[in-house]
């Protein structure tokens, strides 16, 4: 067991930090994308600019072949990379559903022509990609979704909705499952695609989140024509093709889900004073960090388990499943709690009138998302108690019965 | 970076699996709690024999001078098997203080029969139910003499020495609390078992009166001494705490699988699911916790306070929500003296004190934060 960098971990780290001091802009406040203030499409724009930036470098995707453009790096390496690009104010996110998601399941159902097309734009940050899973009535149980695909010819044409699409509104690319056949069992009627989010018929509507801003969009499609040559997967076996990318989405969305942490609770405990003096003070305070603290570190930790075994090339245990259920209550509790600090100002949102602009308040009405999205905490826990833990599957009434029987309640 | 144990580890690992599932299995510990004997004699004579008592000590004083890495995955293996033996009172806490303290002649003196198994000795720091500091103790050090009570002393009736923490002269202050050892046996010394919510593991009530005292450190380095060695002691029983946490989950898997109401197993209904994935997140998040304390305590980290706090907060935690939910999943005969769920109910509370409770060990880490980000 070592904890410190190897030679070769420190040479790397050396490098990348170099390469982050010439490149990377220092810290100093700035625009969060979850505030309704933060203004979008200039982020947009830093944002492919910095994109672009780390993929000539190399820095972009770290862990991928040198075929499609990344590094052929450990995933040690693209955690020291993080860990320093950390201390820079630099756009993030706008990629991480693209790369994060999307492009690995094209490199597995793709064509070589396709990969060639696409894999490079989207690492550079010239297109940016969507996931069309959600739907109004179907958001944990995805595989009961409406939208339909019907085959004419060569080409697909595709009627219905989807809904909670992130970034849709600035998407050139989107990953797609759609209902073939609404005869046979839920599971077994699905074809996936990938689109141009541009084709004829394709409308996105922001919606509006608790926050005030829009991350997400309903998307309409609407006699909306995808090429055969755009499915990936046989016919029939878009499901096959959905968990590869909500495989690579735990693994995108596990490793945390941004706002307050511990350095800021305690950067504003040590700043703030309650009834009986500097609030890091107070007992009850300090009780509450201490168990966020361990918290955590034990997914910092568990993550460092989980890249102990990649680097020696085995399997990762299921350990890794535990990062998003614990890691977003506890950024619903520490934003809370941060603001009941604050006390009867606690509610004040304006960057100028909350102590960290505002962090704490940002956070608040971010996390609830982060517990839903990508796996609702419930939702993640039944995955742990059946798959982890071998326990019994819930009772389903779905089962063997077609798609087009099942109760909706719609 | 690696952030595992080395193969030769995790062979020692499963080696001492072997070993307690076979000598220890819950008989063991039921046995000492329905009050046969202070210990296992038979499990102890075992534990003697795979030489774990002198794991961390050098080989210059009889040990076999392996690391602290080696003693956390025997700790594991103690933990899970709630081995009744005075294996902690003796290697995590006396032999740490000798190791950290010791001069060459006490080393010599105790390491050597303690690595053999001839001497078993424990630390004397809880004076009854309050939280020891450097001004609430009242076990007094003048001239070389000791006296004082010093209750729960844990395996107190059965050890041969014990590292005491008392008060000289100069009351109130830190700098005040010295260590010394204590012959148990000595004239001065008079002792009794007392009675905890863990009979598993024994304890005792300690009086000293006039008991020869040999000076272990530094006379004012008492009571960072003291916290020095419940920083090492607290990773190692972190990993018995997360030994004892996983067999819970395990017990409780089984009988969520096995058992079977309204006309299914409960295990297929969401409540219980819900539990045994909490139990599992927070056993995984406490031995990742556990594995930083014992790199931290392989490596003599500046980072050890707050890694071993860390570990011990979120060990503790596991192991509580664990033996309790355990009972739970268990539903009536959970609650029944036959049914093993009140062991690690028992062990669970027991190790979550021993070391001083979670409370404590919060206030510190936050310290150490605070400091750290001052620094
Ligand atoms: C910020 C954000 C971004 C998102 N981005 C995207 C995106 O880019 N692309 C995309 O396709 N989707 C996206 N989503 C959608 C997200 O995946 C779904 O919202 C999520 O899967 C839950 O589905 P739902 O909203 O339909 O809720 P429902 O599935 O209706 O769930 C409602 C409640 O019922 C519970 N529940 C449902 N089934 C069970 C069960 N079997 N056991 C126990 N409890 C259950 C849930 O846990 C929840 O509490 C996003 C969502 C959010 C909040």
């Amino acid at each position: 067991m070592d904890f410190n960098d190897t030679p070769e971990e420190a040479a790397f780290r050396a490098e990348a930090r170099t390469w982050l001091e010439q490149n990377a802009k220092p810290f100093e406040g700035g625009g969060d994308e979850n505030t309704p203030t933060f203004n979008e499409a200039e982020q947009l724009k830093r944002g492919k600019a910095w994109q672009k930036k780390k993929a000539e470098a190399g820095y972009a995707a770290i862990t991928w072949p040198k075929e499609f453009g990344g590094m052929g790096g450990t995933p040690i390496q693209s955690v020291i990379y993080n860990q320093e690009e950390a201390k820079y104010d630099v756009p993030r996110g706008f990629f991480t559903i693209g790369l994060g998601m999307c492009i690995p399941t094209m490199m597995s159902y793709a064509t070589k022509q396709q990969l060639e097309r696409y894999v490079a734009p989207a690492l550079q940050g010239e297109e940016i990609w969507c996931q069309l899973f959600s739907e109004p009535s179907a958001g944990s149980d995805v595989a009961g979704l409406k939208t339909r695909c019907v085959q004419e010819g060569d080409e697909w044409v595709v009627n219905g909705q989807k809904v909670w699409t992130s970034g849709a509104h600035y998407s050139d690319y989107g990953i797609l499952v759609a209902r073939s056949d609404p005869k046979a069992p839920k599971h077994k009627g699905l074809t996936f695609f990938f689109l141009d989010m541009k084709s004829q018929g394709v409308e996105v509507r922001p919606i509006k989140q608790i926050s005030g801003a829009s991350n997400f969009n309903e998307v309409y499609f609407t006699d909306v024509r995808i090429p055969d040559s755009q499915r990936l997967g046989e016919i029939g076996e878009g499901w096959k093709v959905a968990l590869t990318t909500l495989m690579h989405e735990r693994l995108a969305i596990g490793g945390g889900s941004g706002g307050v942490d511990i350095r800021e609770i305690m950067e504003l405990a040590q700043g703030l004073d309650l009834e009986d003096g500097p609030a890091i003070a107070n007992a009850a305070v300090r009780e509450k960090i201490a168990d966020w603290y361990v918290r955590s570190k034990g997914l910092q930790y568990t993550r460092y388990r989980t890249l102990t075994a990649l680097s020696k090339g085995e399997t990762p245990g299921p350990e890794s499943s535990i990062g998003k259920v614990v890691g977003a209550p506890k950024l619903q509790e520490i934003s809370s709690f941060g603001m009941e600090m604050e006390d009867m100002g606690g509610i004040l949102v304006d960057k100028a009138d909350a102590p960290l602009e505002a962090a704490m308040q940002e956070s608040f009405l971010w996390a609830p998302g982060i517990r839903i999205a990508g796996g609702t905490d419930e939702i993640l826990r039944n995955i742990i108690a059946e798959r982890v833990l071998g326990l019994p599957g819930d009772i389903r009434v779905d089962k063997d019965v077609p798609y087009d029987e099942l109760p909706s309640g719609s | 970076m690696n952030f595992d144990f080395s193969d030769d580890q995790k062979f020692l690992k499963d080696q001492a699996n072997k070993f307690l599932t076979e000598q220890c299995p819950t008989a063991v510990p039921r046995g000492v709690l329905e009050g046969e004997g202070a210990f296992d004699a038979k499990l102890w004579d075992g534990i003697k024999e795979q030489g774990w008592l002198g794991v961390t000590i050098p080989e210059e004083f009889g040990g076999l001078g392996l690391g602290h890495l080696e003693l956390c995955v025997i700790a594991e293996e103690m933990g899970r098997a709630l081995a009744p033996v005075p294996f902690s009172s003796t290697v995590y806490l006396a032999a740490e203080a000798l190791l950290l303290a010791g001069s060459d002649e006490q080393k010599q003196t105790y390491l050597p029969k303690i690595a053999s198994g001839e001497l078993i000795g424990t630390f004397a720091l809880a004076e009854g139910a309050k939280v020891p500091t450097p001004q609430s103790l009242e076990t007094k050090l003048a001239g070389g003499k000791l006296s004082g009570t010093k209750i729960p002393v844990p395996d107190g009736d059965v050890a041969d020495f014990a590292v005491v923490a008392a008060v000289t002269d100069s009351a109130g202050e830190a700098s005040s609390v010295a260590l010394s050892i204590v012959d148990l046996t000595d004239k001065g010394v008079s002792r009794e078992a007392v009675k905890t919510i863990d009979p598993s593991r024994s304890h005792a009530a300690v009086t000293f009166d006039g008991a020869e005292a040999d000076a272990l450190g530094a006379v004012d380095a008492g009571w960072s001494l003291t916290r020095a060695v419940f920083d090492r002691a607290a990773v190692l029983f972190a990993f018995e705490q997360v030994g004892g946490a996983d067999r819970c989950l395990e017990m409780a898997k089984e009988y969520a699988t096995g058992r079977y109401a309204f006309g299914r197993q409960i295990g297929s209904f969401q409540a219980i699911k819900h539990k045994l994935a909490d139990m599992y997140i927070k056993n995984q998040l406490a031995r990742s916790n556990a594995y930083y304390g014992a790199w931290a305590l392989s490596t003599d980290a500046p980072e050890l306070p707050i890694a071993a706090a860390g570990a011990r907060i979120s060990a503790t935690e596991a192991f509580d929500y664990a033996s309790k939910e355990t009972i739970q999943t268990h539903g009536g005969i959970g609650f029944t003296w036959e049914m093993d769920c009140h062991l690690f109910l028992r062990r669970a509370k027991l190790l979550s004190l021993c070391v001083g409770g979670a409370r404590g060990w919060k206030d510190r880490l936050i310290a150490a934060l605070e400091r750290r980000n001052v620094a």
